[in-house]
């Protein structure tokens, strides 16, 4: 599993979604899934799936799956 | 009751009724205890002793609640070694009396420091695998001084208050991920922080106390065991005071 794989795993399995549904402009709140309790999961599930701990101002600016890939690669992960 | 396969996080584990929960828990085949404590010595005396006496793995950090930054730098270090932690016990707490004109703004930083903010940041950063495993039971120390009040004691009566409003609202906020968030208010407990009463007001309490005698510890630690159980899973946002009964 690449990284992208990876991350749309970590959307499905948080967000309780369709893999299809994750695609870069999808944004948080957009869909009544991503709420802001479905986003601590996410947090949760991107931390354990590539082994980072991400900064509190990190977990807040992730408003978007763009968004997310972009946060990510600042802890040395290539997309 | 067992604790088989859970880890659980206690603050303020080196002594009274902190340490009684993690006496408790191992006592209760808890697979792995992360204590927390100013106290390194007796933090690690406790661990000698529970890994002596059980099965149970003993990770000890020797912190200050009020060091959010090394709390964070804590959690993180548990997240990068995949260490899950299923129930998290925030014990800690410092209690210390005075009428509201000799209140200094130290007494009432250093109380809110520990008893509130303390609790706050170890629940912000360690949750991390509750969150995931939709999953996890937390419980707050709060005391009958922030359900009753008492004189002399406004300042540690409201941090203790603060931690019922935590764990009301907490409870809310988590229970769609079936994290169960409650609190315990215990009355009067044989512990470090009673020991120094004059016989008088030893006297007069207890005969305050409905049961005529001063709560253990481990009176305690069961209700804590019972609420970071299976037993209590329907059990979310409430306050149980163990008092004996206690009127004030």
């Amino acid at each position: 599993m690449n990284n992208q794989e990876k991350l749309t795993q970590c959307f499905v399995n948080a967000l309780n979604i369709d893999a299809t549904l994750v695609i870069p402009t999808l944004k948080y709140q957009s869909i009544k899934e991503w709420d802001s309790v479905s986003h601590m999961v996410l947090i949760s599930e991107i931390e354990e799936s590539f082994e980072i701990s991400l900064d509190a101002e990190d977990v807040v600016d992730m408003s978007s799956v763009k968004k997310a890939i972009e946060i990510i690669s600042k802890y040395n992960i290539e997309f | 009751m067992n604790f088989l396969n859970k880890t659980i996080l206690i603050t303020g584990a080196s002594k009274g009724i902190g340490k009684s929960i993690a006496l408790k828990f191992a006592n209760l085949q808890a697979s792995r205890l992360i204590l927390i404590s100013r106290d390194k010595k007796k933090l690690e005396e406790l661990k000698t002793e529970i890994e002596s006496d059980f099965q149970t793995e003993v990770i000890v950090y020797n912190l200050d609640l009020s060091d959010v930054k090394a709390i964070n730098e804590c959690a993180k270090e548990c997240k990068l070694n995949k260490i899950n932690i299923d129930i998290i016990i925030n014990n800690a707490g410092i209690m210390k009396d005075s009428v509201i004109r000799f209140v200094t703004t130290e007494l009432i930083k250093e109380t809110f420091d520990v008893n509130v903010f303390g609790s706050i940041y170890i629940t912000q950063a360690f949750t991390y695998s509750m969150l995931k495993n939709r999953s996890g039971s937390i419980i707050n120390l709060s005391s009958i001084i922030g359900t009753k009040g008492n004189k002399g004691q406004s300042i540690y009566s409201s941090s203790k208050s603060a931690i019922i409003g935590f764990t009301k609202s907490l409870s809310k906020e988590l229970a769609s991920l079936n994290i169960r968030v409650n609190a315990v208010a215990p009355g009067f407990i044989d512990t470090d922080m009673t020991k120094n009463l004059t016989p008088e007001v030893l006297e007069k309490t207890l005969n305050s106390v409905g049961m005529k005698r001063i709560g253990k510890p481990e009176d305690v630690a069961n209700c804590v065991a019972f609420l970071a159980s299976d037993l209590s899973e329907y059990i979310t946002g409430q306050v149980i005071e163990i008092d004996g009964g206690l009127i004030i």
